[in-house]
């Protein structure tokens, strides 16, 4: 059950996607995050969709595989599409009791809901087709120069690549302690709002403290092995670009005139 | 054992003189009913040396003291008296530290928390990133250690796919591929299957013998403590025996009664002694326990 | 009265979408009274196979029964089954979280519709049974050593009263102490309150010393289960899957293998030395 969580998770195959420096994949990340909230039009979304398919196409990563990475957050997309279908004014279409569905909210909410999913396909790609470590040192080189402000950039970086990596051993963690209460007769179902976060509480409090006793751990094992922040730290991998990544930006800076031409200039804005 | 300082055996390569660690702490005591709410001696003024290539096994029960013990000679607790010295450098100065763990590599016990990268090769290399090894070295050392600990094929795969003995394996590599004259192993198979539990064992043996580097080894499982030379053993923050598994595992009422046990063939012949029936004392394997029992048909 | 499993299978797909058979057409019947080890390596289908019996797990085919009803059927109280069948997770002390441990044994019983006071007088007496003393029954779990913190998970699921009591390694990564501690406690269980007891483990020593019928799983299949002493006779094909037999029972073969003539049905230290003795003392009168 819980297994399914793909989202934030490498996946190990060959592409061209795959191949980049992550330097480029997080720019063009960051292009196509901008540009989705820049939308103003339809023809905007059209060309935002081409992208993000053209870019599922090359990376090789299954599309169910990926749709799979939006289960978690399935919820709040209902949620906020539910709560812009009805708070929304505008022209009434349908009226059930005191709900008004106008045509603004029924706009808003697929507008929003696109966008949602969007993004959310969007930046899972970039993990889906870069390793914790390579975006950790795409971060760390390219916000490198934040150092100079005092922003600890190696620390955020490392925090984020360790985060990842332990997500599925954390899920695993969650599923092994609600089987054990469910074993223990928890009772998830039945009771009002405030029994059920009662409920909650044999789940978190133990997953909680799995995470910390993991922390520990972790840190002793990370300083034993001669860790002492970014300092003096070489690479396996070091970052270096080639043509294959001056052709992405290239091709970055092309997607995004052609949006601002989109949005700003272009008869269909 | 050697009571001497570290000018007498040129070769030690780590010393451990009069080390005291205390901790504010709740404890419970064996009889479960002293809570005490002070400070605790984990480690209670021990005092020994290790010289290069010695297979070391540091046996004792939970909370006798074998896991802080190991954590000092790392450098990942700190004396609160006496002092611990890797290749002659006091675990106190910090400018030895990274030179200190660099030498004197630990394992723990847990292998999913000790893993930090997401692809094996990756984590791997963890260790001489931090050394600031260049990148064509750690490619090298990667292949090495990887072979090393018959994982080779494993290269690119992602830890969380792996068994918990394969993942052992890695934390392994991870540590070799630091190129360490001593590794600690601070109960390396306690969440082992049999399986793994095996190939783990091989392995810091094979590392021990074919790569001469030192071993201690904390456990509390008889029977991997026949694999090394030299037995210490700790109770309540205190050594209380230091010798070979022979010597140990003579004294078998005392083992017993520091609520430890001894391998399967010495506890046999020790029940057939209480019988009269007349073997060693020193019998440790099946095979000396077979060949002494078929001296009597 | 039984837990029946009727051609149980198991199949789930993992992230990448491969298909797995945990548990391939496995039938087993497990009766009152009973001390049963499951043995086999990880992946064998062990873990998977004591979730079925508490319903936690819904086989892909094939039937539990408990006392003849099926457990999967519309409408069955499968929440007042894991009240019966008391199943112990590996490494249980993980997921102790009230504020001092007398509440938290008190969580299970709860949780079965008791009521405070009996919740209460229950947990005191799991606790007592797996040797804590009152003295500990406030403080927090975390206070406690790991093997305290072990037994103590242990009595969780005792003071739900269980018919069948189901623990998963329930002695991994416990010192020689602590493991007899708990075995002996299951052996109590078992003799004075004719508890049903099964029992996984990876100790073959264990086993053979404590349970009665042992059930061997391989590849989601079950390789043998009979009587442990019938099923230790295979050597050779638990050999070939990995497993060991006892020690003593190996050590057997061995001294035969060397002429000396000993009787190989052996299991525990015990045996092996009357074993042995018989021996010892046959040659001594002839001499």
């Amino acid at each position: 059950m819980l297994r399914d969580v793909t989202i934030g998770q490498y996946y190990k195959t060959d592409s061209v996607i795959h191949r980049l420096d992550p330097r480029v994949k997080l720019f063009g990340t960051m292009i196509y995050v901008i540009t989705l909230f820049m939308h103003r039009s339809p023809a905007m979304y059209v060309m935002s969709l081409i992208f993000l398919i053209g870019m599922i196409a090359l990376s090789k990563v299954p599309f169910s595989y990926i749709v799979k990475g939006l289960k978690p957050i399935v919820v709040i997309l209902i949620f906020s599409m539910a709560m812009n279908l009805i708070f929304i004014s505008g022209n009434v279409l349908v009226a059930i009791g005191p709900i008004h569905i106008t045509d603004a909210g029924v706009e808003t909410a697929i507008y929003l809901g696109t966008r949602l999913v969007m993004l959310v396909l969007g930046t899972s790609l970039l993990t889906f087709t870069t390793t914790p470590n390579q975006l950790t040192d795409g971060l760390d080189k390219s916000l490198g120069f934040l150092n100079k402000v005092k922003v600890p950039v190696h620390e955020i970086a490392m925090m984020m690549s360790i985060a990842l990596r332990f997500i599925p051993v954390l899920t695993e963690e969650l599923d092994k302690i609600m089987k054990a209460q469910t074993a223990r007769g928890i009772d998830f179902e039945s009771g009002g709002l405030l029994q059920r976060i009662k409920s909650m509480v044999p789940i978190i409090v133990p997953l909680f403290l799995a995470a910390v006793r993991r922390a520990n751990d972790l840190a002793m094992a990370m300083e034993s092995r001669c860790y002492h922040g970014g300092e003096g730290r070489t690479k396996l991998k070091p970052l270096v670009y080639e043509k294959r990544d001056y052709a992405g930006y290239i091709f970055l800076f092309i997607f995004l005139a052609f949006m601002i031409y989109l949005g700003f200039f272009s008869p269909w804005r | 054992m050697s009571k001497g300082g570290f000018s007498e055996k040129k070769m030690a390569i780590l010393d451990v003189k009069n080390l005291i660690h205390k901790y504010i702490a709740y404890e419970d005591s064996q009889d479960e009913s002293q809570e005490i709410k002070e400070e605790i001696k984990a480690i209670d003024d021990i005092s020994f040396h290790v010289e290069k290539g010695e297979f070391i096994a540091i046996l004792g029960r939970n909370g006798s003291g074998k896991s802080s013990l190991a954590k000092h000679i790392n450098g990942l607790l700190m004396p609160t008296e006496g002092a611990v010295y890797v290749k002659g450098m006091d675990t106190k100065d910090y400018r030895n530290l990274l030179n200190i763990r660099q030498s004197a590599g630990i394992v723990f016990q847990n292998p999913d928390n000790q893993i930090v990268g997401t692809i094996v090769e990756e984590d791997v290399a963890f260790g001489p990133e931090n050394m600031g090894v260049p990148s064509e070295d750690i490619w090298k050392r990667i292949t090495r250690a990887l072979e090393g600990v018959g994982m080779s094929a494993y290269k690119e795969a992602s830890p969380n796919h792996l068994s918990g003995g394969q993942k052992q394996r890695i934390a392994i590599a991870g540590i070799m591929a630091m190129e360490p004259e001593c590794i600690v192993l601070d109960e390396p198979t306690a969440m082992l299957d049999p399986q793994g539990r095996r190939h783990v064992l091989t392995l810091v043996k094979e590392l021990n013998q074919e790569k001469k580097i030192t071993i201690l080894m904390v456990t509390h499982h008889m029977q991997e403590v026949l694999l090394a030379d030299r037995i210490i053993v700790m109770d309540h923050g205190k050594i209380v025996m230091d010798g070979t598994p022979k010597e140990i595992f003579s004294r078998v009422e005392e083992l017993k009664k520091l609520g430890l046990e001894v391998p399967y063939a010495t506890e046999l012949a020790y029940e057939l002694r209480k019988e009269g029936v007349p073997l060693s004392e020193d019998i440790t394997t099946r095979e000396e326990l077979v060949e002494e029992l078929c001296q009597f048909v | 009265m039984s837990i029946r499993l009727e051609h149980v299978n198991y199949i789930y797909k993992d992230n990448s979408d491969d298909v797995h058979q945990a548990l391939k057409d496995v039938n087993l019947e497990i009766r009152p009274g009973e001390f049963i080890g499951i043995v086999g390596h990880t992946g064998s289908g062990k873990s998977t196979l004591i979730q079925h019996l508490n319903g936690l797990l819904r086989p892909s085919s094939g039937k539990v029964l408990y006392d003849e009803k099926d457990i999967f059927e519309e409408g069955y109280p499968l929440r007042q089954l894991r009240g019966k069948v008391g199943v112990c997770f590996q490494y249980p002390e993980y997921q102790l979280f009230e504020q001092n441990i007398l509440e938290d044994v008190c969580f299970g019983p709860m949780n079965f519709g008791k009521t405070k006071e009996e919740a209460m007088t229950l947990a005191k007496g799991a606790l007592a049974s797996v040797g804590m003393s009152e003295d500990l029954f406030l403080k927090s779990p975390f206070e406690l050593s790991g093997g305290q913190k072990r037994r103590v998970a242990i009595a969780g699921i005792l003071a739900m009263e269980p018919e069948y009591f189901v623990l998963d390694e329930p002695t991994a990564g416990l010192d020689p102490i602590g493991r007899d501690q708990i075995l002996n406690l299951l052996r109590k269980l078992h003799e004075e309150k004719n508890m049903t007891i099964i029992l996984v483990s990876h100790s073959m020593e264990d086993v053979a010393e404590y349970v009665d019928r042992m059930i061997v799983m391989n590849h989601g299949e079950v390789l043998f289960d009979d009587d442990k002493r019938k099923v230790f006779q295979h050597e050779k094909e638990l050999n070939e899957i990995g497993l060991s037999v006892p020690f003593y029972c190996s050590l057997m073969k061995d001294l035969n293998a060397h002429g000396f003539p000993v009787k190989t049905d052996v299991l525990t230290v015990e045996e092996a030395k009357e074993a042995i003795m018989e021996v010892i003392r046959k040659k001594r009168n002839n001499a």
